[in-house]
């Protein structure tokens, strides 16, 4: 097994995020779309960020883009440093296996298996042995509060419960960057304020980066820095307002 | 890691029970399907060797007419004393030479009767059939020359006759004769065919020839070649004898059968091995529809779970996990499904062979084999629909409904 070269020494310095007049561009000739067009953008070490814009401004594109699902058309993408353009899906899959945590509006839990073995999947894959592996997804688990529901089915959790395991199960790796897309879409306010809670305590307590896409600006308002998107480009940028 | 992935195979397979049993059922009929008719074919022949074995070893029957080869009716004369002499002094590789003569005739004694096959022989011909004498003797010398009136019973015909008493010593009623017992032989059971081979008497050849009959014309000849001489070569030898001494012109048909036993062994076991293969055959096909229904259901399931795909390919699965996972879980329901079969194989052979009162006989290799073919088949057929899971884009993916 190759690891990512990539070392915590040579990711302190550069910023997690950086993309350089970054375009991804879908289709061909006329019926070219720019999803992202030009797009200069840098998240720090230890920045929650919202990414916000309507359907087609090119979010979901650009956190494609940073979670090293995509890949670039042109310019580069730099992740802690390493150019993702030039690298290959397996490497990519290695790069998030190590560094990225995904969080889905969906929370994309696997059926009738239990919240503990949910949240070990990414250690399977990263070969970590069964003991270890239990272990720290139980750690986890009672890191959002989840410890006395470590054999639960996602089906006998609430939405906010399965939402807290899906963080768990993004956290267990101590990845260096966390991409939540519209993490808190399908829950009620009360638990989307819990949530969004975890969020911020992870990221002023554990200085996890975090990348969260949401249309919502009252969840915006939770982030330290707020990303508008539009027409594939960076419209705006600032503190919430 | 590969424990993992097979934990998660299983726990897959479980989580579609019916669908998986289902899925299964095409390996579970093809593997039972081979294990059950080589089991069967194995036992069959083996039975067949063993009973052909049983008429006696190395032997060689001829018979007046043709025999089955040929469609012309035309009455055969029977053979003469001459002739079996003729066989035993000229034909090389001999051992012994029993000529016989046979009439159907009521047995009687005191208010007990039997209808049954009597036999004129000589002593050669217990040695020839393979009969071993469970009480008494021989027939004497006087007594075959001279045509006397003592006789050998077969052990059905003792049992029906006598039940636990002795028979040794008693005198009976054979056609219109009187008859002393001077033995009594050891069942031998049925033949290949289903026939009682204990159900006759036998005396000597001239007795029944004179006293049954009242002719002189002896109807089968039995030989037995040497153990060190083919039998294929005495069976060729006394054909050629008799054609010469039934005047027969080359390029004629024989009007006389002979007939190799262990000839026709191979025979049968040849056929019963040709029907194995082809039996075999079929079986394979059934096989390879069970690995084109795990192939459709692996499709479908890849369809089902792409989301959950997307989410592995996110979290850090490579593709070859993918891959792996998928193919992992085509092989465990085919395995599965080996296992299965091969159960149900050795049960339905079991049964069958009890039923048909053939040996029951397993065989390691022909198990293996099975088991190593289902598996094979899931990799096989599990490796188009793994590698489509594989290739997923997990953008696409993870946005599938």
């Amino acid at each position: 097994m190759t690891e990512p070269a990539l070392s915590p020494s040579v990711s302190s310095t550069p910023a997690v995020v950086e993309f350089r007049q970054l375009c991804k561009v879908y289709g061909m000739g006329d019926a070219e779309v720019r999803a992202l067009d030009g797009v200069d953008l840098r998240i720090e070490r230890g920045q929650f960020v919202a990414i916000m814009g309507a359907s087609g401004s090119g979010k979901s594109t650009a956190m494609n883009v940073i979670g090293c699902l995509d890949t670039p058309s042109s310019g580069d993408y730099l992740f802690s440093g390493v150019s993702v353009g030039g690298l290959d899906p397996d490497q990519r899959a290695r790069l998030r296996r190590h560094y990225i945590g995904f969080i889905f509006q969906g929370f994309n839990l696997l059926a009738k298996t239990s919240a503990i073995e949910n949240v070990e999947l990414p250690l399977v894959y990263r070969r970590v042995p069964k003991r270890e592996r239990t272990e720290r997804a139980r750690i986890a688990l009672e890191s959002v509060g989840l410890g006395a529901r470590l054999r639960h089915a996602p089906s006998e959790l609430s939405g906010g419960q399965q939402q807290r395991v899906a963080i768990a199960r993004a956290l267990v790796t101590e990845p260096a960057l966390l991409l939540a897309d519209e993490p808190t879409g399908n829950l009620d306010s009360t638990t989307k304020r819990e949530i969004m809670q975890l969020l911020i305590r992870l990221n002023t307590e554990r200085g996890i980066s975090i990348a969260m896409v949401t249309h919502e600006p009252d969840m915006a308002e939770y982030a330290g820095r707020v990303i508008q998107f539009r027409d594939g480009r960076v419209l705006s940028e600032g503190t919430p307002a | 890691m590969i424990l993992a992935t097979l934990l998660m195979a299983l726990r897959e397979l479980r989580r579609n029970t019916l669908r998986s049993l289902l899925t299964m059922l095409g390996i579970v009929i093809g593997v039972s399907a081979v294990i059950a008719l080589v089991n069967i074919g194995e036992g069959a022949t083996a039975r067949v060797k063993a009973d052909i074995g049983k008429l006696g070893d190395n032997l060689l029957i001829v018979r007046p007419g043709a025999g089955r080869r040929s469609m012309s009716f035309t009455p055969a004369p029977p053979f003469k004393l001459a002739d079996a002499e003729a066989i035993g002094r000229e034909v090389s590789g001999v051992s012994e030479v029993a000529p016989t003569a046979g009439s159907q005739q009521l047995v009687v004694w005191g208010n007990q009767n039997r209808q049954t096959t009597i036999m004129g022989v000589n002593n050669a011909y217990l040695d020839v059939r393979g009969y071993a004498l469970d009480q008494g003797r021989r027939f004497a010398a006087s007594e075959l020359s001279a045509g006397g009136a003592a006789c050998l019973l077969g052990a059905t015909v003792k049992n029906t006759l006598f039940g636990q008493r002795d028979a040794l010593g008693q005198s009976l009623r054979v056609g219109k004769i009187s008859c002393l017992v001077v033995g009594v032989l050891v069942a031998k059971g049925e033949s290949g065919i289903g026939q009682d081979q204990d159900d006759m008497v036998l005396m000597p050849l001239r007795t029944v020839q004179r006293r049954l009959l009242g002719t002189n014309d002896v109807s089968t000849v039995f030989l037995s070649a040497r153990k060190d001489r083919s039998t294929q070569s005495v069976g060729q030898q006394t054909e050629a004898l008799l054609r010469q001494r039934r005047g027969i012109q080359p390029g004629q048909e024989s009007d006389f059968s002979v007939r190799d036993m262990q000839e026709v062994a191979d025979t049968m076991s040849q056929a019963t091995g040709t029907l194995t293969a082809l039996l075999g055959a079929i079986a394979a096909v059934s096989l390879l529809v069970g690995g084109i229904g795990i192939m459709n259901i692996m499709l479908v399931n890849v369809t089902e779970r792409t989301r959950e795909i997307g989410v592995r390919l996110a979290i850090g699965a490579l593709a070859s996990d993918v891959l792996f996972q998928f193919l992992l879980e085509a092989v465990v329901l085919s395995a599965f499904g080996g296992v299965l079969g091969i159960g149900l194989g050795l049960g339905l052979s079991w049964s069958v062979t009890r039923a048909l009162d053939v040996p029951f006989l397993i065989q390691p290799p022909i198990l293996l084999l099975a088991f190593g073919f289902s598996a094979a088949v899931g990799v096989l057929f599990g490796f188009l629909p793994a590698r489509k899971a594989a290739s997923l884009n997990p953008i696409e993916a993870l946005r599938h409904e």
